[in-house]
């Protein structure tokens, strides 16, 4: 039976939904495995609402909607509450716990708490609380190794932005670690 | 080559550039603007031009001009844009001239909605401009596709100096997914001597028109043009299949919707209900005898798409109404859950007596 | 015994439709003489509209393309792009150019499109026998202004010569006649300067030619040349109404 893990990524425009998507979606693909990357698309606003759902598999995959998440990753409380109730039976839950301020009641899903755009900005890592909770999510999950995913986000930035560089293995590990 | 992570958008977009088409005449329109922004950055640096024409009539003109002299040239746009560029292409057609038009899909009618939609398929199969005409028609249902089909549209519209349309949505065009643009053979390809680039003293001038004031010569040309069409539906459909050998319902269903019919086909299947699926890859030509011949074993088919269901008179066509065929979709840019799907297909079985 | 006049070598020997006394047979001369004048017939590609020009691509000896109505320099636009070698130029009337094409119009001169158009205002609709035109003049009776041409019920005229000429893109606008022997003789130097403009890469030249339609107005051919000078040139005055190269003159004597 092929293995296939179902994330959605929800939150506003601007806090780096998509991002955090298309980084796991990349590195799904440099290690040889299947994947879609499907976002919600609008009108272009900031503070609207974003989402975007992964799907990584060791086999083909159809549909590249994502109805009920595996894991779902929550950046703000609408997006919390519109989509926590489908997450799957058994599923996981990583939530931006300074941006919602609700635990899941949901007994048969793993939820974990993390205050990312707090410690984003606490570090002076603005708009990076996606990358905080991707960390985080590796720690829990073990879905990539920590050291190739960190190359993989990386990898893309030009090296005339080498802050960037800092400010996202920073924000990896602040993740990771905590 | 490397794989790399692209939209649907842009994975056309690079296609067309690996394709040799250089010039690209676009009008921005949601869900497909980020071909024009692709092109606008990458046209520059392989020598090539991204003009954003004043409306997509004027668009779709400029790629007439740009084919007249034979060079490849593209558009795209979204299902209203797409209505605005119609009569360009009767006027493409009429005048035998090979274009490649994208339509990432959105839902109408009128300015409809943004979300993804496969509601311009009568457009696109039946009457995308006036007069005796068709279009080949592909329908890509991954990043992959989009890019290969691209790859595909221009070689097709010069071998066959027709007009070719991609018939994409708007879940295909955003979507990224991993795309090889070495995946593809490109064909042997006709010369152009009757491209307008000047006759350079050594010959009879070309003329590319479209108008004859003589009925017999108009006459002449479309025929002319119907035998072309003819060698197309015999060389040039193409389709997918999936658990199709024992399927007692096949889902017909192309673009995003064909996936969404993978993923409801291997739920059924489960349940123990034999079904299986049809993705069309040309709408037009339309694959008739491959439905048909599945129609000898099959005893329903299910035509799954993101419209009101338009195209369920070319399967029962196709099968030439020997087995039921069922509708299942949704419109307006709602996009059905495969377990949707299932569902439907749970139904079918019922009714049909299959559920054992 | 020697020829004295003859036939330009970029007009073929086909029979042309127009009426007698219509003034597009001259221009297609003129158009045929300056593509001669100029060597360029190996590589002009010309533009046919939709209206009584539209069976030009009979007449001109160049690869010609016949484009939808109004759709000319869109058409164009693409071949120019992709081939800027050649020298494309289009033959549009007053429906074609200033109704329903007129943002083609408008958005290929301001955008600068290194082309040149020929442009024959006859304030009429011909080859749908008779209807208002946008350069139909007010007062003017046609087939659907059967009480004359009413500003305030059917608008106003356009005057494109100089509505292109505020437009950064545009080279040169000139509107000439062609109803004398002296008015002809200066709607060729216009036009011949409009095709060697194009070669000499300075953008978009418009030359609006005003012309007659003996038929449709239902006037004699000689009438119409009167009817013309009477009534047309005073609403649509002759004369250059942009040339950079006489700003650039200008500038270079300050």
């Amino acid at each position: 039976m092929a293995k296939t893990t179902n994330i959605l990524i929800a939150g506003f425009g601007g806090q780096g939904v998509l991002f955090a998507g298309k980084a796991l979606a990349k590195m799904a693909m440099h290690n040889g495995l299947h994947v879609t990357w499907l976002p919600s698309y609008g009108p272009e606003m900031r503070g609207g609402a974003a989402n975007c759902s992964v799907i990584i598999s060791d086999d083909e995959i159809g549909s590249p909607l994502v109805p009920e998440p595996d894991i779902l990753i929550a950046l703000n409380i609408p997006s919390f509450d519109k989509f926590e109730p489908h997450v799957k039976s058994g599923g996981m839950i990583f939530v931006d716990s300074a941006m919602v301020d609700k635990k899941s009641a949901r007994a048969d899903v793993e939820a974990h708490y993390i205050p990312a755009s707090r410690l984003a900005s606490e570090e002076g890592l603005a708009g990076l609380a996606n990358v905080i909770v991707l960390g985080h999510l590796l720690r829990v999950t073990g879905l990539f190794d920590y050291d190739a995913f960190l190359a993989d986000l990386v990898s893309g930035i030009p090296a005339s932005r080498s802050a960037l560089v800092e400010g996202n293995t920073k924000a990896l590990r602040i993740g990771f670690e905590y | 080559m490397a794989k790399v992570l692209m939209k649907g958008n842009e994975a056309i977009a690079e296609a067309a550039i690996n394709a040799g088409c250089l010039y690209y005449f676009g009008y921005p329109i949601t869900p497909q603007t980020e071909i024009s922004e692709y092109m606008a950055k990458r046209m520059p640096k392989v020598g090539g031009l991204c003009l954003q024409a004043e409306s997509e009539i004027a668009a779709i003109n400029m790629v007439l001009g740009a084919s007249s002299g034979g060079t490849r040239a593209m558009t795209s746009s979204s299902s209203p844009g797409i209505s605005l560029k119609s009569e360009g292409v009767s006027y493409l057609v009429g005048s035998d001239l090979p274009a490649v038009i994208v339509n990432v899909q959105r839902g109408g009618p009128g300015l409809g909605g943004i979300q993804p939609s496969q509601a311009d398929y009568y457009q696109a199969t039946k009457a995308y401009g006036h007069g005796d005409m068709h279009l080949i028609v592909l329908a890509p249902s991954t990043v992959q596709e989009m890019a290969s089909l691209t790859g595909e549209a221009f070689d097709l519209a010069d071998i066959y100096r027709t007009p070719v349309i991609l018939l994409a949505d708007g879940a295909i065009g955003q979507m990224m997914e991993p795309v090889d643009f070495s995946a593809r053979t490109p064909r042997e390809l006709p010369e152009k001597d009757w491209a307008t680039r000047g006759h350079g003293g050594s010959r009879k001038h070309n003329i590319i028109n479209s108008l004859y004031m003589n009925p017999e010569d108009l006459e002449r040309t479309v025929e002319e043009r119907y035998v072309r069409y003819r060698k197309i539906e015999a060389e040039e459909v193409k389709y997918d299949t999936f658990m199709t050998d024992d399927a007692d319902i096949v889902c017909v269903a192309f673009g995003i919707t064909a996936r969404i019919c993978h993923t409801a086909v291997t739920m059924a299947r489960a349940k123990g209900i034999k079904a299986g699926l049809i993705r069309p890859i040309t709408l037009w030509p339309f694959p008739n005898d491959a439905i048909n011949t599945l129609a000898d074993t099959a005893k329903a088919f299910l035509s799954v798409e993101l419209s009101m269901g338009q195209m369920v008179t070319d399967v029962k066509l196709a099968c030439g109404c020997r087995r039921p065929v069922d509708f299942y979709g949704r419109t307006g840019g709602v996009i059905p859950n495969p377990a949707d799907v299932a569902k439907k297909l749970e139904a079918m079985a019922s009714e049909l007596g299959l559920r054992s | 015994m020697s020829i004295v006049f003859d036939k330009p070598h970029a007009l073929t020997d086909n029979l042309m439709h127009y009426c007698p006394g219509c003034t597009h047979g001259i221009v297609h001369r003129l158009v045929a003489e300056a593509i001669d004048e100029l060597g360029v017939e190996d590589r002009t590609v010309g533009i046919a509209p939709v209206g009584c020009a539209v069976f030009a691509y009979n007449y001109f000896a160049c690869d010609m393309i016949e484009a939808a109505h109004g759709r000319a320099p869109a058409v164009a636009t693409g071949m120019k792009r992709t081939h800027p070698e050649l020298v494309v130029f289009t033959y549009q009337g007053d429906g074609d150019l200033a109704a329903i094409g007129t943002a083609e119009t408008v958005h290929s001169a301001t955008r600068g499109e290194n082309i040149t158009i020929i442009f024959i205002n006859n304030c009429i609709y011909g080859m749908t026998g008779g209807q208002m035109a946008p350069t139909t003049l007010p007062g003017q009776i046609t087939t659907t202004t059967p009480y004359g041409r009413n500003p305030k019920i059917q608008g106003n005229p356009v005057r494109v010569c100089e509505l292109l000429s505020t437009l950064d893109g545009v080279a040169y606008a000139a509107r000439v006649s062609v109803d004398t022997p002296a008015n002809v003789r200066t709607a060729k130097k216009a036009i011949l300067k409009g095709f060697k403009n194009q070669i000499d890469g300075k953008g978009f030249s418009i030359i609006e030619v005003l012309s007659t339609c003996p038929t449709n107005w239902g006037l004699s051919p000689v009438e119409a040349l009167s009817w013309l000078r009477e009534n047309m040139i005073p609403y649509y005055p002759l004369g250059v109404y942009k040339d950079i190269d006489s700003g650039e003159a200008e500038k270079e004597a300050k």
